[in-house]
């Protein structure tokens, strides 16, 4: 990092600093006594140290970054080849077209209980709950970023000799590629999020479920370090796809 | 390179349209905005439906989807590949085509060559100017050797110079090859500097087909004369022959020299693009030189057409907008008109 890259990196996190000195002022101030409803900063760090030594914090951690993982994937890969076939062939965007238009506005978590009965309270209910939270963005933006590639760019390359196939994938699938890390970027967020609710209502393992134990035994510090990590990850998704984006596409955007 | 041959072509825009391009000619269609003339260079390159027979030297290609026919196509929009740099966009039809990597690097870099773009090689197209896209989707169409080539607009956003340069670079590029070639315009400039052939569509249908003094000096019909704009015809009252082959006119009190032989003076005809307009006296002899004022401008993007009114008769003379602008002609100015010699007809 040369020094301009340093001095950027510097006045972006000074912000923060000052918030967490103020945080830490405010809570030492007397107002809040025994650091019960509002714990200083560095009282959470402290208890993310014991968390994370004890192997709570990691094992929850790893449980549902395990569920984002998988159910995203699974998700923005069938979205993304569902996206393909809808975008490419009007025959099958017209007829899965008004099924998924239905079923889009459906919040994720709105299947829940239709969930919990079709497949019980298990490792695969988190997994489906964040597959439909990632499947229908990647598929609308998907879909989206094939029907606005230029139809004249299409018509060259045929002319240019390409199959259908080639087609696809040297020039509708890159052109969309935009869209496409639009649809993932945002869901990347919205799958912790939504990960997070669900281990809250329904699953007793992962760090909405660490966050609603703390909260039942009035440990502010525990639910601050899980809104913490929380915010990380999501944050951290969002940067990996912008910085994947940026690799793929910035080249010629 | 083959001869294009299009027997009764029909569909949604084109009516009836039978035309055949010769071996390595450069036909011009020319025709107004909605006269079908990409509706024509589609149906060549396999990419709308038709009804008719289309054959490239003699094979029917009507079964052929589009990329079994050979055709290259330069998009009025170049529809150049974005994500791809120019080397890339010129290799796309070898690459799909399954050339080998060292065929695909000869036949780019002896393209970049030919385009004097080896510079520009590893380039994005928002690096480039227009005309340097312009010759990029040109090197892409070119590079898997179609058998035909096919235009459509390719310089209608440029401006003026930078036309006119690449307008010559075509027609070098394309002689040197001596590929069969469709160019679709509605510019009349650029179709009688472009063209071996003219063919004039109105309507979706072909009015006329041939040499560019043949259409623009004899149009066959209304629609035809409606599009190109009329010539400046003059009634004669008297001529007598100079000398073998030469005339001297005499048409509203102005005196004409034409070539010409044989004894039937009616008129004489000379369009817009071949009266040399100036603001000063030329030097020299005062040979077919008229004075006139300005009486009316017409301006369109690009050409300005302008009435001279010269003693008693009134000349149609166009100017590029640039060149009307430079001389900083209106309404009222009075201008000297020259007219060349080689372009005076008579009838």
């Amino acid at each position: 990092m040369n020094r301009l890259n340093w001095l950027r990196f510097g006045s972006g996190m000074l912000p923060v600093i000052v918030f967490l000195g103020l945080w830490e002022i405010a809570a030492r101030s007397g107002g809040f006594p025994g650091n019960v409803f509002f714990p200083p900063f560095t009282l959470v760090i402290r208890e993310f140290w014991h968390l994370t030594v004890s192997g709570v914090l990691p094992e929850n951690f790893a449980t549902s970054l395990v569920r984002v993982l998988a159910g995203f994937s699974a998700g923005s890969a069938a979205g993304l080849i569902m996206g393909i076939l809808m975008g490419y062939r009007q025959c099958i965007n017209k007829a899965l077209h008004p099924i998924f238009s239905l079923l889009y506005p459906i919040p994720a978590l709105g299947w829940l209980p239709v969930l919990m009965l079709w497949v019980g309270i298990g490792e695969m209910l988190p997994i489906i709950i964040i597959f439909i939270c990632s499947f229908f963005p990647v598929l609308y933006n998907t879909v989206t970023g094939i029907r606005t590639v230029d139809p004249n760019l299409i018509n060259v390359a045929r002319t240019l000799g390409a199959s259908e196939g080639k087609i696809l994938f040297t020039v509708a699938l890159p052109l969309a590629l935009p869209n496409i890390f639009t649809g993932l970027r945002l869901e990347a967020g919205m799958a912790w999020r939504v990960i997070i609710a669900a281990e809250m209502v329904a699953i007793p393992t992962g760090i909405g479920a660490l966050l609603m134990k703390a909260e039942s035994l009035i440990r502010l510090d525990i639910v601050i370090v899980c809104l913490m990590v929380l915010a990380v990850m999501c944050l951290s998704f969002e940067r990996f796809f912008i910085f994947a984006e940026r690799k793929l596409t910035g080249r010629w955007r | 390179m083959p001869e294009i041959v299009l027997k009764a072509i029909n569909n949604f825009v084109c009516r009836d349209i039978s035309l055949t391009v010769k071996n390595g000619e450069l036909l011009v269609l020319l025709g107004p905005t909605g006269a079908g003339k990409t509706t024509l260079l589609n149906i060549i390159a396999g990419l709308t439906a038709y009804r008719g027979g289309i054959s490239f030297d003699g094979r029917p290609v009507d079964r052929l989807p589009a990329r079994q026919r050979k055709a290259g196509y330069l998009f009025q929009g170049l529809a150049l590949f974005p994500h791809l740099d120019i080397r890339s966009n010129i290799a796309y039809g070898l690459r799909v085509q399954g050339f080998s990597p060292g065929e695909i690097t000869g036949r780019v870099d002896e393209l970049l060559r030919l385009m004097n773009m080896t510079h520009l090689s590893n380039r994005y197209l928002r690096d480039l100017s227009g005309g340097e896209k312009q010759r990029v989707a040109l090197a892409r169409a070119l590079a898997p050797s179609p058998e035909v080539l096919l235009l459509d607009e390719p310089f209608s956003s440029l401006d003026f110079r930078t036309s006119r340069y690449l307008m010559m670079e075509l027609r070098r590029i394309q002689k040197q090859l001596g590929i069969t070639t469709v160019y679709v315009t509605h510019n009349l400039l650029e179709a009688r500097e472009m063209a071996d052939r003219i063919g004039i569509i109105c309507d979706g249908r072909l009015e006329q087909v041939g040499l560019p003094q043949e259409v623009f000096f004899y149009p066959e019909n209304q629609r035809v004369s409606d599009f190109l704009g009329a010539p400046n015809v003059l009634d004669c009252d008297g001529w007598r022959t100079l000398r073998e082959g030469l005339i001297k006119a005499s048409c509203g009190g102005m005196n004409i020299v034409a070539a010409h032989e044989g004894d039937n003076v009616k008129k004489v005809v000379i369009f817009p693009a071949h009266i040399f307009v100036s603001k000063q006296r030329p030097p020299g002899p005062a040979l077919n030189r008229f004075k006139g004022v300005i009486t009316d401008i017409l301006t369109s993007q690009f050409l300005t057409r302008f009435r001279v009114k010269a003693g008693k008769n009134i000349f149609l003379a166009e100017l590029t907008p640039e060149a009307f602008n430079d001389m900083g002609l209106q309404k009222g100015s009075e201008v000297y008109l020259t007219l060349k010699l080689k372009w005076i007809r008579i009838i």
